[in-house]
């Protein structure tokens, strides 16, 4: 138990360093949602069960969906034939 | 360099976002008022052709002017982000922050100090008083729901202000022209998930334990971990699973605005009225009149499963009327 502990804490505190290093916001909010994750196991560990349903749901699910939402609302997150197409429009 | 290109393309998409989607609307029609009552003033005079007139108005001039400097002023947003000032500053207000939170940390009282009154006395009353006076096995739900009751109360309220805040802003209508939000609309179906096999099939599976357990966590909130929030929260996820899977469609034959509405106000109302009953005989030493039920039991616990329920209901509704908002703009 003592081992996981560890390891997960390491998890975590790696995806915090790492979602303000990473330079595509895509992959922020992956890893993000990782970091949210692994909180969610330390609760279960931490025998506060009710507090890891939440963590899991808010912290992992939905929060998770509000930002990818807000990313396509700015078209940061787009489809291969739109990219291809905003590519040609900007050479045009 | 090309990804630093790319993030400015961002800041710049966003800024102009937020200048053309939330423009106020007391702005544009004091405009147009302005507007007008420059044209009837010309009018009057009738001697100056009417149509040169509007090609040279001066004031129509200096808005466009306006708003091509303000324009350009949110392209070069993400410059800023490079000057040197900019990182000095943004380091300075973080460390301060965060020397604050540490210098609050440490004039916390000491963990397990017998001379702090705090964790002494506090706890072990709930540990040992929880069970006798509210029925709840659970004893976070007793706390959260009959001690603080309001507290819960109030965060409920939060919630549907949140969502009703969203609701007010989106509805603001921006001074985007009808073809460009049919091409944005366009573009929102074309990227619709369009009966995705795997994200259906992954659904299908899915969704019946996510609703279940939601429900049972609720349900069950006087007796095992969880409660009406975590509940709440699991069926919001549900449903916004349900509608990224099969569509707006098929999620609008059971939920809509007018359910939303209907719902969440019913519920906050129930929990209001049950609460400040539930007070006002408390405070005065009235019986209430609520069968308390033997502890344990699904059916115990007084005024708790109830209230579970109308906070589930309340977090659920926000958690999807959340979502659709932001990603239509309405229901």
């Amino acid at each position: 138990m003592e081992i996981l502990n560890v390891i997960l804490l390491a998890v975590i505190v790696a995806c915090a360093v790492a979602v303000s290093l990473t330079r595509g916001l895509l992959s922020a909010v992956i890893v993000f949602m990782i970091q949210g994750l692994a909180m969610s196991v330390v609760w279960v560990l931490l025998q506060a069960p009710d507090l890891a349903i939440t963590e899991a749901a808010v912290g992992t699910g939905i929060s998770t969906v509000l930002m990818l939402a807000a990313l396509k609302k700015i078209q940061s997150v787009q489809r291969k034939e739109e990219r291809r197409d905003a590519g040609k429009q900007k050479e045009a | 360099m090309p990804a630093n290109k790319k993030k400015h393309d961002a800041f710049a998409r966003l800024a102009d976002w937020l200048e053309n989607g939330a423009q106020p609307l007391d702005e544009e029609i004091g405009e147009s008022l302005a507007d007008e009552a420059y044209e009837e003033e010309n009018a009057a005079e009738k001697t100056i052709p009417s149509v040169e007139v509007k090609k040279q108005t001066p004031k129509k001039k200096k808005r466009q002017e306006r708003h091509r400097r303000k324009r350009r002023d949110a392209l070069t947003v993400g410059a800023y982000a490079d000057a040197w000032w900019y990182r000095v500053t943004a380091f300075i207000v973080c460390v301060s922050l965060v020397g604050l939170l540490l210098y609050g940390v440490v004039r916390m009282p000491l963990f397990g100090n017998a001379d702090t009154l705090a964790d002494s006395e506090v706890a072990s009353f709930y540990v040992t008083h929880t069970l006798e006076e509210t029925g709840a096995v659970n004893i976070v739900t007793g706390i959260i729901l009959d001690y603080r009751g309001f507290d819960t109360l109030g965060e409920s309220h939060v919630l549907f202000v949140a969502v009703s805040s969203v609701l007010l802003l989106l509805s603001i209508r921006g001074e985007k022209d009808e073809q460009e939000r049919l091409l944005e609309s366009d573009r929102e179906q074309r990227t619709e998930p369009d009966h995705d096999l795997v994200l259906q099939g992954g659904a299908r599976l899915l969704l019946p334990l996510v609703l279940i357990f939601g429900i049972y966590i609720i349900l069950n909130g006087h007796l095992s971990p969880g409660g009406g929030f975590s509940g709440g929260a699991v069926l919001g996820a549900g449903l916004i699973l349900y509608q990224n899977a099969f569509g707006y469609d098929r999620i609008g034959k059971f939920f809509t605005y007018r359910t939303f509405r209907a719902v969440s106000v019913s519920a906050l109302l129930f929990y209001a009225l049950a609460k400040g009953y539930h007070f006002l005989t408390g405070a005065n030493h009235i019986p209430g009149g609520i069968p308390e039920g033997t502890a344990g039991a699904i059916l115990s616990g007084g005024l708790l499963l109830p209230l579970n329920i109308a906070v589930g209901c309340v977090v659920t509704c926000t958690m999807y009327a959340l979502y659709t908002m932001f990603r239509r703009g309405a229901f």
